[in-house]
């Protein structure tokens, strides 16, 4: 049984109460069209079940795979010095159709970044050190494709509507 | 299938049509052996694509990674394109899986290798095995947990 290394900290990309009963974790590259399927049923969960759950994301970028993975990563990640990490993540995530290395600058204007900011962050140390590290604990962790769910630390052995139905039934 | 503390059998198989690779050949260097079932799995959750990510992380520990299939050496060269691979996919191809069966990673229902893992040491012993159910894909935990034993002793 894989569990989540490390355990989700003040340094992961939280939504949701803090004291929240169930803690989801997801790994995802935004290039990744199944990481785009889910995103909507993740969202689903988070509004169904309202303050009983939190949600954090790590990156985990098949960049061989997914020429913009990596890029769109940074463009989340910068975006989250801003404080506007979900907003970004959001907006990939609903353009996913039409990625391009063009379309981060379009989008941190969009969400309402300052452009010269991002345009620096998107290339600096620290968020690559960000994504770099979210990578390795997703394989530390026994990622073994994306989307990749944990719930409450302990890996989630299916898919997003697997997960959808498990909470509807450990809540009713 | 072999386990830890076992000698890892020696091998010699195509990486292309005029490239063989032989595993002696690697002695002073970690090995790992992924068998897996067949090329053109799904791509997201691809075992494969996987450790193509993954391979600076294999050379920090001197690591080096071979995937094994019974497919042939043409399939793999299509497969390794498309998927842009970095690393040698070998071919169990003739006698058919006879590699595979050596490492008793060989399903001959299916005529295909399992999925199984292998990390060979740098004296040619093997330190870690794992057989995953063939729908299953294993991940890299625990091949970097058994680099990590490997780098520690």
């Amino acid at each position: 049984m894989s569990t989540l290394k490390p355990a989700v900290s003040e340094n992961d990309h939280i939504q949701g109460d803090q004291s929240a009963s169930v803690e989801i974790v997801e790994f995802g590259d935004y290039e990744c069209p199944f990481c785009g399927d889910a995103y909507p049923i993740v969202k689903e969960i988070q509004e169904t079940f309202g303050e009983q759950i939190k949600f954090a994301f790590r990156n985990f970028p098949l960049q061989e795979a997914h020429p913009f993975a990596l890029s769109a990563a940074f463009a989340a990640e910068a975006a989250a010095a801003q404080g506007k990490f979900w907003e970004m993540h959001d907006a990939i995530y609903e353009n996913q159709h039409r990625l391009s290395e063009h379309i981060f600058a379009e989008l941190a204007e969009m969400v309402g970044l300052d452009l010269e900011k991002f345009k620096e962050d998107s290339q600096s140390e620290e968020v690559k050190q960000k994504v770099e590290s979210d990578f390795e604990s997703g394989v530390r962790s026994g990622v073994n494709g994306t989307p990749s769910f944990y719930v409450d630390g302990i890996k989630f052995d299916g898919g997003v509507m697997d997960l959808y139905q498990m909470l509807k039934e450990s809540t009713e | 299938m072999l386990e830890e503390g076992a000698k890892a059998p020696d091998f010699e198989l195509n990486a292309t049509p005029d490239q063989k690779i032989r595993l002696k050949d690697f002695k002073g260097k970690n090995v790992i052996l992924a068998f897996y079932p067949a090329d053109w799995s799904p791509v997201c959750s691809d075992q494969m694509a996987l450790y193509n990510e993954m391979l600076k992380y294999f050379n920090k520990y001197d690591a080096q990674i071979f995937g094994i299939s019974v497919d042939s050496v043409w399939c793999h060269l299509a497969f390794s394109a498309d998927r842009k691979l970095h690393f040698p996919l070998l071919a169990d191809f003739e006698p058919k899986g006879e590699v595979s069966k050596a490492y008793g990673a060989y399903d001959d229902e299916a005529g295909e290798s399992k999925r199984a893992l292998f990390v060979i040491d740098k004296e040619g012993n093997i330190a870690w095995s794992y057989l995953s159910p063939t729908a299953v894909n294993p991940g890299a935990d625990g091949i970097l947990d058994a680099l990590d034993k490997l780098t520690k002793k």
